[in-house]
């Protein structure tokens, strides 16, 4: 059921990357780049897809949402505030001394369900959980949100193998395929093509969608179990830094923080997005 | 040094491994930087720039990275496998003791960003845990440098050494706790000053410190030895036990859990040899640890000039 138009959608992920900016430059850390390119999928998650809400956030048969690339936490953070799992003004305090709000997702801040931000766990976690959604037959699913460099974890392909062997059609993992990690492109650091074909031949039904697209997102999102047996694999392409001209696919955006000028610019490009009626 | 020496702030201990590594990397074309997507914590760039050829790059992949490392150290190479602590001494605990340790080839791993260096990014990337897991793994040399001078020795040794090291570096910049003409040897501590009332043991980023409390402690009249205990195993017991007969008291520090690391090893190193005197460990207690930055989890447990200062006054019954 769709609860947003995509015009109304893009408004809020305006306000997020708006949000998470001001919260980097006020904690002066952050992961700027990841943060942004994965703006739009949480937006779609949280309120498009997850039956998840401060009200049912320990019913069993909520829906999961487990993020794998714990570091861009602080678009986590602004997506849980907006759904009204804190205050916002909350995130004033992220990353000082004694904050509940660290600089990667910890269960201490309300609506988290795992304390990630090692690489590279959050695929067998979700595997986890969805495994015990088919034994005890709940209705819920399993999100998960990976990086690309992510993917060179070992870990997630012993997961990806275990959760095609239980059938877990209830899982979805989503990369975030902006093509960067820290040092460079993924195709320069540690090749992860064809991705496509690696998850496929792991007994994964694979589907692309263009990250940034809310009405592909809804849709690719909601649509699944495509395959009954099959656990899903979204290759979401997304641009690294995306909304701000000179962050977007740059590789050194990935924990920088922008300076003074460089915020109040990034702050102005985003603004005239803004309609106030919205 | 003297006590009343003022303390020079010098580079981040990480800089000067960047900088020693391009040295030996010229030198020896079998030097070879391993990293994890780490280069640019590891201050590797610049290394990576001047010797293109002689750093391998893994991925996100740090139990691939020690596997990897062993493979290239069982051929003569001389491998730096670079990744941060946290992830390198527990993500790829056993590839460091099977393929590494067990299998006796000498691969230098370099936990970086160490310790809290990372606070406020949370306990996922705090390495407080990596000397307790990796002092109970036999033939497994390990070195916390205190200052720029003990880095660049370390990395020295290490590179010549033929044994597996673990060597750990923060990413603050570190005073300058010695004069330079001193003789750095693995497993041999320190005494950066002399003093019999109170010893402070500390290793790491923790011997800064230590050194400002003695500062503190002498001008109360109060004489105090400082020891940077680099090596953490094999331990230095001999200046343990000295410190243990010719000072009053003992307080040890370290960037890292009370559990397992330094004070727990000094702390059994007196006991067995039958002596007995007032001891403190000061250290991250076992419990989540705070949040906030390296700064503010040094003050919040004590880990500063005036907190060890108070500690020691309280352990000798002055306060
Ligand atoms: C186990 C582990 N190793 C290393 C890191 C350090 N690290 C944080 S983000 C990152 C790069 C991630 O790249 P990618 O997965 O592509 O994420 P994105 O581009 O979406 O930010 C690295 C190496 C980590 N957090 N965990
Ligand atoms: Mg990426």
């Amino acid at each position: 059921m769709q609860k947003y138009s995509d015009y109304e959608l893009e408004q809020k992920s305006v306000r997020y990357r708006i949000a998470l900016l001001k919260y980097i430059k006020r904690a002066n850390a952050g992961h700027t780049g990841g943060d942004l390119s994965c703006t739009d999928i949480l937006n779609v998650l949280y309120n498009e897809v997850l039956n998840v809400s401060p009200g049912n956030f320990s019913d069993p048969n909520r829906d999961r949402y487990i993020q794998s690339k714990g570091h861009s936490v602080e678009a986590l953070y602004v997506v849980l505030a907006d759904k009204g799992f804190f205050p916002e003004r909350d995130l004033e305090t992220m990353c000082r001394y004694k904050s509940p709000y660290v600089g990667h997702p910890t269960r201490k801040v309300r609506g988290i369900e795992f304390n990630t931000g090692a690489l590279g766990h959050g695929l067998s976690i979700s595997t986890g959980i969805a495994l015990a959604g088919k034994k005890d037959q709940l209705p819920y699913r399993v999100f998960t949100l990976l990086g690309d460099g992510e993917l060179a974890e070992g870990s997630n392909w012993e997961a990806a193998m275990l959760a095609a062997h239980y059938k877990l059609d209830n899982l979805v993992a989503i990369l975030d395929h902006n093509t960067l990690q820290i040092t460079g492109r993924n195709s320069e650091v540690c090749n992860p093509y064809p991705i496509e074909e690696k998850w496929k031949a792991f007994g994964w039904n694979v589907v692309h969608t263009d990250g940034h697209n809310f009405a592909e997102l809804r849709k690719v999102l909601n649509e699944t179990p495509t395959v009954p047996g099959k656990p899903n694999f979204v290759i979401a392409h997304t641009v690294k830094g995306k909304g701000v001209s000179f962050m977007e696919d740059i590789k050194k955006w990935h924990h920088r923080v922008p300076a003074d000028e460089e915020f109040e610019q990034a702050i102005n490009e985003l603004k005239v997005q803004l309609n106030e009626n919205y | 040094m003297k006590i009343t020496d003022k303390l020079i702030k010098g580079k981040a201990n990480l800089e000067i491994y960047s900088e020693t590594l391009i040295e030996l990397g010229l030198s020896d074309k079998d030097v070879l930087a391993v990293t994890s997507d780490s280069r640019g914590s590891g201050k590797l760039v610049p290394f990576a720039e001047k010797l293109p050829e002689q750093i391998v790059e893994i991925g996100i992949a740090e139990q691939n990275l020690v596997g990897v490392a062993a493979g290239l150290a069982s051929t003569g190479k001389k491998v730096f496998a670079t990744s941060p602590g946290c992830f390198l001494a527990t993500r790829s605990l056993e590839q460091i003791k099977n393929d590494v340790a067990y299998s006796n080839y000498p691969v230098t791993l370099v936990g970086i960003s160490s310790g809290v260096s990372y606070g406020a990014l949370g306990s996922t990337h705090h390495s407080i845990h990596d000397v307790a897991v990796l002092r109970a793994i036999h033939n497994l040399t390990i070195v916390v440098p205190a200052d720029n001078f003990e880095a660049r020795e370390a990395v020295k040794a290490a590179a010549a050494f033929d044994k597996p090291v673990y060597l750990k570096f923060g990413k603050k910049n570190m005073p300058h706790l010695h004069s330079g003409d001193e003789v750095f040897e693995i497993g041999k501590a320190f005494t950066i000053v002399d003093g019999s009332d109170v010893a402070f043991i500390a290793c790491g980023e923790t011997v800064a410190p230590a050194f400002e409390a003695a500062q503190k402690l002498h001008e109360n009249g109060i004489s105090v030895r400082v020891v940077s205990m680099h090596t953490l195993k094999p331990l230095d017991t001999d200046a343990i036990l000295k410190a243990a007969r010719e000072c009053k008291a003992i307080v040890t520090v370290e960037e890292h859990s009370i559990s397992g690391g330094l004070g727990e090893a000094c702390a059994s190193t007196i006991l067995e040899a039958g002596l007995f005197l007032p001891f403190k460990r000061v250290g991250i207690p076992d419990e989540e640890t705070v949040a906030g930055s390296q700064v503010e989890i040094f003050e919040h447990y004590g880990i500063t000039g005036e907190g060890l200062c108070n500690t020691a006054l309280k352990l000798l019954n002055l306060s």
